[in-house]
Protein backbone atom coordinates (compact mmCIF):
# COMPACT_ATOMS: atom_id res chain seq x y z
CA UNK A 1 0.00 0.00 0.00
CA UNK A 2 1.50 3.29 -1.10
CA UNK A 3 0.32 6.82 -0.31
CA UNK A 4 1.17 9.90 -2.39
CA UNK A 5 -0.12 13.43 -2.68
CA UNK A 6 -2.29 14.28 -5.69
CA UNK A 7 -1.84 18.03 -5.38
CA UNK A 8 -2.63 19.84 -2.14
CA UNK A 9 -6.18 18.53 -1.73
CA UNK A 10 -6.10 14.83 -2.58
CA UNK A 11 -4.28 11.62 -1.69
CA UNK A 12 -3.79 8.70 -4.03
CA UNK A 13 -3.55 5.25 -2.45
CA UNK A 14 -2.02 2.59 -4.67
CA UNK A 15 -2.91 -1.01 -3.85
CA UNK A 16 -1.43 -2.97 -6.75
CA UNK A 17 0.12 -2.64 -10.18
CA UNK A 18 -2.04 -4.65 -12.56
CA UNK A 19 -5.68 -5.10 -13.45
CA UNK A 20 -6.65 -8.26 -11.61
CA UNK A 21 -9.34 -9.53 -9.31
CA UNK A 22 -7.14 -9.53 -6.22
CA UNK A 23 -6.20 -5.87 -6.55
CA UNK A 24 -9.80 -5.06 -7.41
CA UNK A 25 -11.00 -6.65 -4.17
CA UNK A 26 -8.43 -4.64 -2.19
CA UNK A 27 -9.66 -1.46 -3.86
CA UNK A 28 -13.26 -2.29 -2.99
CA UNK A 29 -12.48 -3.24 0.59
CA UNK A 30 -10.41 -0.09 1.15
CA UNK A 31 -13.07 2.11 -0.46
CA UNK A 32 -15.71 0.68 1.85
CA UNK A 33 -13.52 1.29 4.90
CA UNK A 34 -12.89 4.90 3.88
CA UNK A 35 -16.56 5.58 3.17
CA UNK A 36 -17.61 4.07 6.51
CA UNK A 37 -15.01 6.04 8.46
CA UNK A 38 -13.79 8.96 6.35
CA UNK A 39 -10.76 11.10 7.19
CA UNK A 40 -11.16 14.69 8.40
CA UNK A 41 -12.07 17.05 5.56
CA UNK A 42 -13.29 14.18 3.38
CA UNK A 43 -14.90 15.38 0.15
CA UNK A 44 -14.98 12.48 -2.29
CA UNK A 45 -13.50 9.11 -3.18
CA UNK A 46 -12.64 7.76 -6.63
CA UNK A 47 -11.79 4.06 -6.81
CA UNK A 48 -9.99 2.90 -9.96
CA UNK A 49 -8.22 -0.22 -11.28
CA UNK A 50 -5.34 -0.26 -8.80
CA UNK A 51 -5.75 2.92 -6.78
CA UNK A 52 -8.11 5.11 -4.85
CA UNK A 53 -8.11 8.91 -4.84
CA UNK A 54 -9.42 10.59 -1.71
CA UNK A 55 -10.26 14.29 -2.15
CA UNK A 56 -10.14 16.35 1.03
CA UNK A 57 -10.24 19.92 2.26
CA UNK A 58 -6.87 20.80 3.85
CA UNK A 59 -8.51 23.40 6.11
CA UNK A 60 -10.73 20.88 7.86
CA UNK A 61 -7.89 18.36 7.95
CA UNK A 62 -5.67 20.97 9.62
CA UNK A 63 -8.22 21.50 12.35
CA UNK A 64 -7.90 18.01 13.71
CA UNK A 65 -4.93 17.28 15.91
CA UNK A 66 -4.82 13.55 16.43
CA UNK A 67 -1.73 13.24 14.28
CA UNK A 68 1.15 15.64 14.04
CA UNK A 69 2.07 17.39 10.83
CA UNK A 70 0.45 19.15 7.93
CA UNK A 71 -3.01 18.46 6.53
CA UNK A 72 -1.57 15.90 4.11
CA UNK A 73 0.09 13.94 6.93
CA UNK A 74 -3.09 14.14 9.01
CA UNK A 75 -5.08 12.52 6.23
CA UNK A 76 -2.45 9.93 5.31
CA UNK A 77 -1.88 8.87 8.90
CA UNK A 78 -5.61 8.57 9.43
CA UNK A 79 -6.00 6.45 6.29
CA UNK A 80 -2.98 4.28 7.13
CA UNK A 81 -4.49 3.50 10.53
CA UNK A 82 -7.82 2.56 9.00
CA UNK A 83 -6.43 0.41 6.21
CA UNK A 84 -3.78 -1.44 8.18
CA UNK A 85 -5.73 -4.68 8.57
CA UNK A 86 -7.65 -4.59 5.33
CA UNK A 87 -9.92 -7.60 4.99
CA UNK A 88 -11.24 -8.58 1.57
CA UNK A 89 -13.35 -11.45 2.90
CA UNK A 90 -16.24 -9.31 4.14
CA UNK A 91 -17.07 -7.68 0.81
CA UNK A 92 -20.71 -7.69 -0.23
CA UNK A 93 -21.57 -10.42 -2.72
CA UNK A 94 -21.43 -8.91 -6.23
CA UNK A 95 -24.66 -8.06 -8.02
CA UNK A 96 -25.15 -9.33 -11.53
CA UNK A 97 -26.65 -6.79 -13.91
CA UNK A 98 -28.04 -7.93 -17.25
CA UNK A 99 -27.87 -5.44 -20.10
CA UNK A 100 -30.08 -6.09 -23.14
CA UNK A 101 -28.37 -5.32 -26.46
CA UNK A 102 -29.64 -5.20 -30.01
CA UNK A 103 -26.56 -6.21 -32.02
CA UNK A 104 -25.64 -5.18 -35.56
CA UNK A 105 -27.55 -3.21 -38.17
CA UNK A 106 -27.57 0.55 -37.86
CA UNK A 107 -27.35 0.20 -34.07
CA UNK A 108 -24.06 -1.70 -34.33
CA UNK A 109 -22.50 -0.63 -37.63
CA UNK A 110 -19.09 -2.20 -36.93
CA UNK A 111 -20.30 -5.69 -36.02
CA UNK A 112 -19.53 -7.11 -39.47
CA UNK A 113 -16.06 -5.51 -39.50
CA UNK A 114 -15.27 -7.07 -36.11
CA UNK A 115 -16.49 -10.48 -37.33
CA UNK A 116 -14.50 -10.25 -40.58
CA UNK A 117 -11.30 -9.25 -38.76
CA UNK A 118 -11.45 -12.38 -36.60
CA UNK A 119 -12.74 -14.73 -39.31
CA UNK A 120 -16.01 -15.17 -37.44
CA UNK A 121 -19.65 -14.72 -38.36
CA UNK A 122 -21.62 -11.88 -36.78
CA UNK A 123 -23.61 -14.45 -34.80
CA UNK A 124 -20.41 -15.93 -33.40
CA UNK A 125 -19.27 -12.49 -32.23
CA UNK A 126 -22.64 -11.99 -30.53
CA UNK A 127 -22.43 -15.44 -28.94
CA UNK A 128 -18.97 -14.70 -27.56
CA UNK A 129 -19.94 -11.22 -26.35
CA UNK A 130 -23.09 -12.45 -24.59
CA UNK A 131 -21.43 -15.62 -23.32
CA UNK A 132 -18.92 -13.91 -21.07
CA UNK A 133 -19.37 -12.50 -17.59
CA UNK A 134 -17.74 -9.11 -17.11
CA UNK A 135 -16.45 -7.43 -13.98
CA UNK A 136 -16.95 -3.69 -13.43
CA UNK A 137 -13.44 -2.68 -12.41
CA UNK A 138 -14.20 1.00 -12.16
CA UNK A 139 -16.50 3.82 -13.24
CA UNK A 140 -14.89 6.85 -14.82
CA UNK A 141 -14.32 8.83 -18.00
CA UNK A 142 -17.93 10.05 -18.04
CA UNK A 143 -21.00 9.65 -15.81
CA UNK A 144 -21.84 5.95 -15.51
CA UNK A 145 -19.12 4.68 -17.85
CA UNK A 146 -18.04 1.23 -16.63
CA UNK A 147 -14.60 -0.18 -17.38
CA UNK A 148 -15.36 -3.87 -17.89
CA UNK A 149 -12.91 -6.72 -17.68
CA UNK A 150 -13.50 -10.15 -19.21
CA UNK A 151 -13.81 -9.57 -22.95
CA UNK A 152 -13.08 -12.87 -24.75
CA UNK A 153 -9.67 -12.68 -26.43
CA UNK A 154 -11.18 -13.89 -29.75
CA UNK A 155 -13.12 -10.63 -30.23
CA UNK A 156 -10.61 -8.09 -28.84
CA UNK A 157 -10.40 -5.50 -31.62
CA UNK A 158 -8.15 -2.45 -32.02
CA UNK A 159 -9.80 0.97 -31.88
CA UNK A 160 -10.85 2.49 -35.18
CA UNK A 161 -8.31 4.71 -36.93
CA UNK A 162 -10.73 7.62 -37.16
CA UNK A 163 -12.90 8.18 -34.08
CA UNK A 164 -16.53 9.08 -34.63
CA UNK A 165 -17.53 12.55 -33.50
CA UNK A 166 -20.84 11.48 -31.94
CA UNK A 167 -21.63 7.98 -30.71
CA UNK A 168 -25.23 7.71 -29.47
CA UNK A 169 -25.97 7.01 -25.80
CA UNK A 170 -26.37 3.28 -25.10
CA UNK A 171 -24.01 2.17 -27.85
CA UNK A 172 -22.00 -0.96 -27.03
CA UNK A 173 -18.45 -1.02 -28.30
CA UNK A 174 -15.20 -2.94 -28.31
CA UNK A 175 -11.90 -1.06 -28.03
CA UNK A 176 -8.78 -3.19 -27.68
CA UNK A 177 -9.21 -5.59 -24.75
CA UNK A 178 -12.15 -3.64 -23.44
CA UNK A 179 -15.87 -3.55 -24.02
CA UNK A 180 -18.38 -1.11 -22.64
CA UNK A 181 -21.46 1.01 -23.13
CA UNK A 182 -21.43 4.75 -23.87
CA UNK A 183 -23.77 6.29 -21.24
CA UNK A 184 -24.07 9.64 -23.07
CA UNK A 185 -23.60 10.90 -26.59
CA UNK A 186 -19.86 11.28 -26.96
CA UNK A 187 -17.03 11.12 -29.47
CA UNK A 188 -15.64 7.60 -29.59
CA UNK A 189 -13.06 5.42 -31.28
CA UNK A 190 -14.40 2.00 -30.34
CA UNK A 191 -15.96 -0.51 -32.74
CA UNK A 192 -19.72 -0.19 -32.34
CA UNK A 193 -21.43 -3.58 -32.24
CA UNK A 194 -24.88 -2.83 -30.85
CA UNK A 195 -26.99 -0.64 -28.65
CA UNK A 196 -28.88 -1.11 -25.39
CA UNK A 197 -32.33 0.36 -24.75
CA UNK A 198 -31.42 0.48 -21.04
CA UNK A 199 -30.48 3.85 -19.58
CA UNK A 200 -26.91 3.43 -18.39
CA UNK A 201 -27.00 6.85 -16.75
CA UNK A 202 -30.27 8.46 -15.69
CA UNK A 203 -30.47 11.41 -13.34
CA UNK A 204 -34.10 10.59 -12.59
CA UNK A 205 -33.06 7.44 -10.71
CA UNK A 206 -31.94 7.44 -7.07
CA UNK A 207 -28.97 5.41 -8.22
CA UNK A 208 -28.17 7.21 -11.46
CA UNK A 209 -25.73 4.64 -12.79
CA UNK A 210 -26.99 1.24 -13.93
CA UNK A 211 -23.87 -0.53 -12.71
CA UNK A 212 -21.43 0.08 -9.87
CA UNK A 213 -17.82 -0.87 -9.25
CA UNK A 214 -17.67 -4.55 -8.32
CA UNK A 215 -20.83 -5.57 -10.18
CA UNK A 216 -20.86 -8.43 -12.66
CA UNK A 217 -22.36 -7.67 -16.05
CA UNK A 218 -23.86 -9.95 -18.70
CA UNK A 219 -25.12 -8.85 -22.09
CA UNK A 220 -28.29 -10.42 -23.53
CA UNK A 221 -29.13 -10.22 -27.23
CA UNK A 222 -32.54 -8.76 -28.02
CA UNK A 223 -34.32 -8.30 -31.34
CA UNK A 224 -34.82 -4.97 -33.03
CA UNK A 225 -38.54 -5.23 -32.17
CA UNK A 226 -37.73 -5.67 -28.47
CA UNK A 227 -35.28 -2.76 -28.65
CA UNK A 228 -37.84 -0.48 -30.30
CA UNK A 229 -40.48 -1.46 -27.79
CA UNK A 230 -38.14 -0.79 -24.85
CA UNK A 231 -37.17 2.70 -26.02
CA UNK A 232 -40.71 3.66 -27.08
CA UNK B 1 -38.44 36.46 -6.18
CA UNK B 2 -37.04 35.82 -9.62
CA UNK B 3 -34.60 37.23 -12.11
CA UNK B 4 -35.63 37.52 -15.76
CA UNK B 5 -32.91 36.62 -18.23
CA UNK B 6 -33.02 39.16 -21.07
CA UNK B 7 -30.01 37.71 -22.85
CA UNK B 8 -27.96 34.73 -21.72
CA UNK B 9 -24.48 35.94 -22.66
CA UNK B 10 -21.82 33.66 -24.10
CA UNK B 11 -22.05 30.96 -21.45
CA UNK B 12 -23.66 31.81 -18.15
CA UNK B 13 -24.27 28.89 -15.80
CA UNK B 14 -25.38 28.36 -12.23
CA UNK B 15 -22.44 27.19 -10.10
CA UNK B 16 -21.89 26.51 -6.42
CA UNK B 17 -18.91 24.83 -4.74
CA UNK B 18 -19.36 21.63 -6.70
CA UNK B 19 -20.75 18.15 -6.50
CA UNK B 20 -19.30 16.03 -3.70
CA UNK B 21 -19.61 12.25 -3.22
CA UNK B 22 -20.52 11.25 -6.77
CA UNK B 23 -17.18 10.90 -8.50
CA UNK B 24 -17.24 7.12 -8.03
CA UNK B 25 -20.19 7.20 -10.46
CA UNK B 26 -18.15 9.12 -13.00
CA UNK B 27 -19.99 12.35 -12.13
CA UNK B 28 -17.55 15.29 -12.18
CA UNK B 29 -16.96 17.62 -9.25
CA UNK B 30 -18.01 20.69 -11.32
CA UNK B 31 -18.70 23.94 -9.44
CA UNK B 32 -17.32 27.45 -9.84
CA UNK B 33 -14.02 27.71 -11.71
CA UNK B 34 -12.72 30.60 -9.54
CA UNK B 35 -13.86 29.62 -6.07
CA UNK B 36 -12.18 32.47 -4.25
CA UNK B 37 -14.00 35.08 -6.35
CA UNK B 38 -17.27 33.15 -6.14
CA UNK B 39 -17.12 32.89 -2.36
CA UNK B 40 -16.12 36.54 -1.89
CA UNK B 41 -19.24 37.42 -3.88
CA UNK B 42 -21.37 35.39 -1.51
CA UNK B 43 -19.76 37.02 1.51
CA UNK B 44 -20.45 40.51 0.14
CA UNK B 45 -24.19 39.84 -0.19
CA UNK B 46 -24.54 38.03 3.14
CA UNK B 47 -24.90 34.49 1.73
CA UNK B 48 -23.33 31.27 2.91
CA UNK B 49 -20.01 30.64 1.15
CA UNK B 50 -21.53 27.82 -0.88
CA UNK B 51 -24.70 29.57 -2.15
CA UNK B 52 -25.26 29.11 -5.88
CA UNK B 53 -24.09 32.00 -8.06
CA UNK B 54 -24.02 32.75 -11.77
CA UNK B 55 -20.75 32.26 -13.60
CA UNK B 56 -20.65 34.48 -16.71
CA UNK B 57 -17.99 33.90 -19.35
CA UNK B 58 -16.42 36.75 -21.40
CA UNK B 59 -19.77 38.11 -22.62
CA UNK B 60 -22.09 38.60 -19.69
CA UNK B 61 -25.87 38.19 -19.66
CA UNK B 62 -28.53 40.89 -19.27
CA UNK B 63 -30.62 40.29 -16.16
CA UNK B 64 -33.72 42.12 -14.97
CA UNK B 65 -34.38 42.04 -11.23
CA UNK B 66 -38.10 41.96 -10.43
CA UNK B 67 -37.61 43.25 -6.88
CA UNK B 68 -34.88 45.07 -4.97
CA UNK B 69 -31.86 42.82 -4.71
CA UNK B 70 -28.39 42.95 -3.21
CA UNK B 71 -25.83 41.65 -5.68
CA UNK B 72 -22.06 41.54 -5.92
CA UNK B 73 -19.88 41.02 -8.97
CA UNK B 74 -16.52 39.36 -8.42
CA UNK B 75 -13.83 37.85 -10.60
CA UNK B 76 -13.43 39.17 -14.13
CA UNK B 77 -14.25 42.78 -15.03
CA UNK B 78 -16.83 42.46 -17.81
CA UNK B 79 -17.82 46.14 -17.73
CA UNK B 80 -21.05 45.84 -15.77
CA UNK B 81 -23.65 48.60 -15.70
CA UNK B 82 -27.21 49.41 -14.77
CA UNK B 83 -28.54 52.18 -16.98
CA UNK B 84 -25.87 54.89 -17.03
CA UNK B 85 -24.29 53.72 -13.75
CA UNK B 86 -21.27 51.49 -14.04
CA UNK B 87 -21.14 48.79 -11.39
CA UNK B 88 -17.72 48.17 -9.85
CA UNK B 89 -16.65 44.65 -9.00
CA UNK B 90 -16.03 43.50 -5.40
CA UNK B 91 -18.73 45.80 -3.87
CA UNK B 92 -22.19 44.98 -2.60
CA UNK B 93 -24.74 46.79 -4.75
CA UNK B 94 -28.44 47.36 -4.16
CA UNK B 95 -30.37 47.10 -7.40
CA UNK B 96 -33.87 48.64 -7.40
CA UNK B 97 -36.84 46.64 -8.67
CA UNK B 98 -36.91 46.66 -12.45
CA UNK B 99 -33.18 47.32 -12.86
CA UNK B 100 -31.44 45.53 -15.71
CA UNK B 101 -27.83 44.52 -15.13
CA UNK B 102 -25.85 44.52 -18.37
CA UNK B 103 -22.29 43.78 -19.34
CA UNK B 104 -19.94 45.17 -21.99
CA UNK B 105 -16.43 44.21 -22.97
CA UNK B 106 -14.19 41.76 -21.15
CA UNK B 107 -11.70 44.23 -19.67
CA UNK B 108 -9.88 41.81 -17.38
CA UNK B 109 -10.21 38.11 -16.70
CA UNK B 110 -12.63 35.60 -18.16
CA UNK B 111 -15.33 34.74 -15.61
CA UNK B 112 -17.51 37.03 -13.53
CA UNK B 113 -19.50 35.73 -10.58
CA UNK B 114 -22.88 37.28 -9.98
CA UNK B 115 -23.81 36.62 -6.37
CA UNK B 116 -27.35 37.54 -5.38
CA UNK B 117 -28.64 37.69 -1.80
CA UNK B 118 -30.50 34.45 -1.13
CA UNK B 119 -28.58 32.55 -3.80
CA UNK B 120 -29.88 31.09 -7.06
CA UNK B 121 -32.47 28.57 -5.93
CA UNK B 122 -32.48 25.96 -8.68
CA UNK B 123 -33.10 22.32 -7.67
CA UNK B 124 -30.26 20.36 -6.07
CA UNK B 125 -29.14 17.51 -8.33
CA UNK B 126 -26.73 15.01 -6.73
CA UNK B 127 -25.93 17.28 -3.79
CA UNK B 128 -25.24 20.40 -5.86
CA UNK B 129 -26.87 23.18 -7.86
CA UNK B 130 -23.92 23.35 -10.25
CA UNK B 131 -24.60 23.05 -13.97
CA UNK B 132 -22.84 20.20 -15.77
CA UNK B 133 -23.32 21.07 -19.41
CA UNK B 134 -21.93 17.90 -20.94
CA UNK B 135 -24.48 15.58 -19.33
CA UNK B 136 -27.12 18.33 -19.20
CA UNK B 137 -28.00 18.29 -15.52
CA UNK B 138 -27.82 20.67 -12.57
CA UNK B 139 -28.31 24.42 -12.71
CA UNK B 140 -31.20 25.54 -14.88
CA UNK B 141 -32.25 22.41 -16.81
CA UNK B 142 -28.61 21.45 -17.22
CA UNK B 143 -27.84 24.23 -19.67
CA UNK B 144 -26.53 27.77 -19.96
CA UNK B 145 -28.96 30.66 -19.46
CA UNK B 146 -30.91 31.97 -22.42
CA UNK B 147 -33.37 34.76 -23.09
CA UNK B 148 -36.71 34.32 -21.35
CA UNK B 149 -35.43 32.15 -18.49
CA UNK B 150 -36.67 32.91 -15.00
CA UNK B 151 -34.18 32.29 -12.21
CA UNK B 152 -35.64 31.61 -8.77
CA UNK B 153 -33.88 33.17 -5.78
CA UNK B 154 -33.71 31.86 -2.23
CA UNK B 155 -34.82 33.87 0.80
CA UNK B 156 -32.20 36.45 1.82
CA UNK B 157 -30.51 35.80 5.17
CA UNK B 158 -30.92 38.26 8.07
CA UNK B 159 -27.43 39.55 7.24
CA UNK B 160 -28.42 40.07 3.59
CA UNK B 161 -31.42 42.06 4.73
CA UNK B 162 -29.21 44.21 6.95
CA UNK B 163 -26.87 44.88 4.02
CA UNK B 164 -29.87 45.84 1.88
CA UNK B 165 -31.22 48.15 4.59
CA UNK B 166 -27.85 49.84 5.04
CA UNK B 167 -27.63 50.53 1.31
CA UNK B 168 -31.21 51.67 0.95
CA UNK B 169 -30.65 54.31 3.64
CA UNK B 170 -33.33 56.94 3.65
CA UNK B 171 -33.50 57.76 -0.04
CA UNK B 172 -35.99 55.82 -2.12
CA UNK B 173 -33.49 55.33 -4.87
CA UNK B 174 -34.46 54.21 -8.32
CA UNK B 175 -30.89 53.66 -9.34
CA UNK B 176 -28.21 51.21 -8.29
CA UNK B 177 -26.56 52.03 -4.95
CA UNK B 178 -22.96 50.89 -4.57
CA UNK B 179 -21.68 50.26 -1.05
CA UNK B 180 -18.80 52.42 0.15
CA UNK B 181 -17.06 49.31 1.47
CA UNK B 182 -15.76 46.41 -0.56
CA UNK B 183 -13.73 43.21 -0.45
CA UNK B 184 -10.18 43.83 0.78
CA UNK B 185 -7.31 43.80 -1.66
CA UNK B 186 -6.08 40.46 -0.29
CA UNK B 187 -9.36 38.91 -1.43
CA UNK B 188 -8.84 39.98 -5.03
CA UNK B 189 -6.50 37.79 -7.01
CA UNK B 190 -4.00 39.48 -9.34
CA UNK B 191 -5.68 38.45 -12.58
CA UNK B 192 -3.57 39.05 -15.63
CA UNK B 193 -3.14 37.87 -19.19
CA UNK B 194 0.27 36.52 -18.27
CA UNK B 195 0.42 34.77 -14.92
CA UNK B 196 2.80 32.63 -12.91
CA UNK B 197 1.04 29.52 -11.66
CA UNK B 198 2.53 27.44 -8.89
CA UNK B 199 2.52 23.66 -9.35
CA UNK B 200 3.29 20.84 -6.99
CA UNK B 201 5.29 18.00 -8.53
CA UNK B 202 3.07 15.32 -10.00
CA UNK B 203 3.40 11.55 -10.01
CA UNK B 204 5.23 11.63 -13.36
CA UNK B 205 7.17 14.90 -13.22
CA UNK B 206 10.38 12.92 -12.84
CA UNK B 207 9.68 11.12 -16.11
CA UNK B 208 10.06 14.35 -18.11
CA UNK B 209 13.35 14.49 -19.98
CA UNK B 210 15.76 17.25 -18.96
CA UNK B 211 14.81 19.64 -21.78
CA UNK B 212 11.10 19.11 -21.13
CA UNK B 213 11.44 19.63 -17.39
CA UNK B 214 13.24 22.93 -18.05
CA UNK B 215 10.56 23.92 -20.56
CA UNK B 216 7.73 22.96 -18.20
CA UNK B 217 8.84 25.37 -15.49
CA UNK B 218 10.85 27.76 -17.64
CA UNK B 219 8.87 28.53 -20.78
CA UNK B 220 5.66 30.39 -21.44
CA UNK B 221 2.52 28.53 -22.51
CA UNK B 222 -0.39 29.94 -24.41
CA UNK B 223 -4.00 29.01 -23.58
CA UNK B 224 -5.43 27.28 -26.62
CA UNK B 225 -8.81 28.12 -28.13
CA UNK B 226 -10.11 24.66 -27.25
CA UNK B 227 -10.06 25.41 -23.51
CA UNK B 228 -13.21 25.24 -21.46
CA UNK B 229 -14.62 24.34 -18.05
CA UNK B 230 -13.26 20.81 -18.49
CA UNK B 231 -9.67 21.73 -19.14
CA UNK B 232 -7.16 24.27 -20.40
CA UNK B 233 -5.04 23.08 -23.30
CA UNK B 234 -1.66 24.76 -23.45
CA UNK B 235 0.33 25.51 -26.58
CA UNK B 236 4.05 26.04 -26.34
CA UNK B 237 7.17 23.92 -26.25
CA UNK B 238 6.25 20.27 -26.71
CA UNK B 239 7.11 18.20 -23.65
CA UNK B 240 8.19 14.60 -23.73
CA UNK B 241 8.95 11.82 -21.28
CA UNK B 242 12.27 9.98 -20.94
CA UNK B 243 10.49 6.68 -21.24
CA UNK B 244 7.04 5.80 -22.45
CA UNK B 245 4.97 4.44 -19.68
CA UNK B 246 1.74 2.47 -19.71
CA UNK B 247 -0.62 4.02 -17.19
CA UNK B 248 -3.91 2.74 -15.89
CA UNK B 249 -6.79 5.19 -15.57
CA UNK B 250 -7.11 6.60 -12.09
CA UNK B 251 -8.49 9.57 -10.20
CA UNK B 252 -7.39 13.09 -11.12
CA UNK B 253 -7.92 16.45 -9.41
CA UNK B 254 -8.94 20.04 -10.15
CA UNK B 255 -5.59 21.41 -11.31
CA UNK B 256 -3.94 18.17 -12.44
CA UNK B 257 -1.58 18.91 -15.35
CA UNK B 258 -1.80 15.99 -17.77
CA UNK B 259 0.59 15.32 -20.60
CA UNK B 260 -1.13 13.58 -23.54
CA UNK B 261 1.02 11.96 -26.27
CA UNK B 262 1.04 15.11 -28.42
CA UNK B 263 3.26 16.84 -25.82
CA UNK B 264 0.93 19.79 -25.08
CA UNK B 265 -0.10 19.84 -21.42
CA UNK B 266 -3.72 20.13 -20.27
CA UNK B 267 -4.73 21.64 -16.92
CA UNK B 268 -7.84 19.85 -15.70
CA UNK B 269 -10.51 22.22 -14.44
CA UNK B 270 -13.89 22.09 -12.66
CA UNK B 271 -15.77 19.88 -15.16
CA UNK B 272 -12.84 17.48 -15.61
CA UNK B 273 -13.46 13.78 -16.00
CA UNK B 274 -13.21 11.96 -12.69
CA UNK B 275 -10.37 9.73 -13.94
CA UNK B 276 -7.61 9.99 -16.51
CA UNK B 277 -4.88 7.84 -17.97
CA UNK B 278 -2.27 10.37 -19.11
CA UNK B 279 0.94 11.11 -17.20
CA UNK B 280 0.47 13.75 -14.49
CA UNK B 281 3.39 16.15 -14.64
CA UNK B 282 2.11 18.64 -12.09
CA UNK B 283 -0.72 19.66 -9.80
CA UNK B 284 -1.68 23.34 -9.70
CA UNK B 285 -1.70 24.72 -6.15
CA UNK B 286 -5.29 25.30 -5.12
CA UNK B 287 -4.62 28.97 -4.32
CA UNK B 288 -3.66 29.57 -7.98
CA UNK B 289 -6.60 27.80 -9.64
CA UNK B 290 -8.52 31.08 -9.82
CA UNK B 291 -5.68 32.67 -11.78
CA UNK B 292 -5.91 29.86 -14.33
CA UNK B 293 -9.72 30.01 -14.42
CA UNK B 294 -9.53 33.69 -15.33
CA UNK B 295 -7.26 33.13 -18.37
CA UNK B 296 -8.85 33.47 -21.81
CA UNK B 297 -7.76 31.68 -24.97
CA UNK B 298 -4.62 33.47 -26.15
CA UNK B 299 -3.50 34.43 -22.63
CA UNK B 300 -0.24 33.11 -21.22
CA UNK B 301 1.02 31.31 -18.18
CA UNK B 302 4.26 30.05 -16.74
CA UNK B 303 4.63 27.32 -14.15
CA UNK B 304 6.83 27.46 -11.09
CA UNK B 305 7.31 24.62 -8.62
CA UNK B 306 6.03 24.90 -5.08
CA UNK B 307 6.30 22.29 -2.33
CA UNK B 308 3.21 20.52 -1.07
CA UNK B 309 3.86 22.00 2.38
CA UNK B 310 4.03 25.58 1.09
CA UNK B 311 0.94 25.09 -1.08
CA UNK B 312 -1.10 23.86 1.86
CA UNK B 313 0.25 26.63 4.09
CA UNK B 314 -0.79 29.27 1.54
CA UNK B 315 -4.19 27.65 1.18
CA UNK B 316 -4.76 27.68 4.94
CA UNK B 317 -3.79 31.36 5.02
CA UNK B 318 -6.22 32.27 2.23
CA UNK B 319 -9.04 30.31 3.81
CA UNK B 320 -8.38 31.99 7.13
CA UNK B 321 -8.47 35.44 5.48
CA UNK B 322 -11.69 34.58 3.68
CA UNK B 323 -13.42 33.59 6.89
CA UNK B 324 -12.14 36.69 8.65
CA UNK B 325 -13.59 38.78 5.84
CA UNK B 326 -16.96 37.08 6.30
CA UNK B 327 -16.89 37.74 10.04
CA UNK B 328 -16.07 41.40 9.45
CA UNK B 329 -19.14 42.13 7.28
CA UNK B 330 -21.44 43.20 10.15
CA UNK B 331 -18.87 45.82 11.18
CA UNK B 332 -19.31 47.58 7.83
CA UNK B 333 -22.98 48.12 8.57
CA UNK B 334 -24.36 51.07 10.53
CA UNK B 335 -25.41 50.16 14.03
CA UNK B 336 -28.88 51.61 13.54
CA UNK B 337 -29.75 48.77 11.20
CA UNK B 338 -29.05 46.10 13.82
Amino acid sequence: MHFAALGDSAVIITLGDSIDDGTHRLVRAASKRIRDDPPPGFIDIVPAFVSIVVHYDPLTAAQQHKYSGRPYEQVVNFLRDRLIDLDVSDLDAPRTVEIPVCYGGDLGPDLDDVARLHGLTADEVIRLHTGAEYLVYMIGFMPGFAYLGGLPEQIATPRRKTPRTAVPAGTVGIGGQQTGVYPLVSPGGWNLIGRTPAKIFDIARDEPTLVATGDRVRFRAVSRAEFDEAVA
Amino acid sequence: MTILVVTGGLQTTVQDLGRPMHQHQGIPGSGAMDRMAMRVGNILVGNDLGAATLEATLIGPALTFREDAVVALTGADLEASVGATSIPAWHPVLLPAGATLRFGRALRGCRTYIAVAGGIDVPVVFSSRSTYLRAEFGGLDGRALRAGDLLPLGAPSPLSRRIAASLRGTADADTAIVARWSAGISMRAAYSEDVVVRVIRGAHTDLLDKTSLDAFVGSRFRVSASSDRMGYRLDGEKLSLRATTELLSEGVAFGTVQLPPGGSPIVLMADRQTTGGYPRIGEVARVDLGLVAQLKPGDHLRFRFISLEDAQELYLGCEHDLRQAALAIPFHLPRSTV
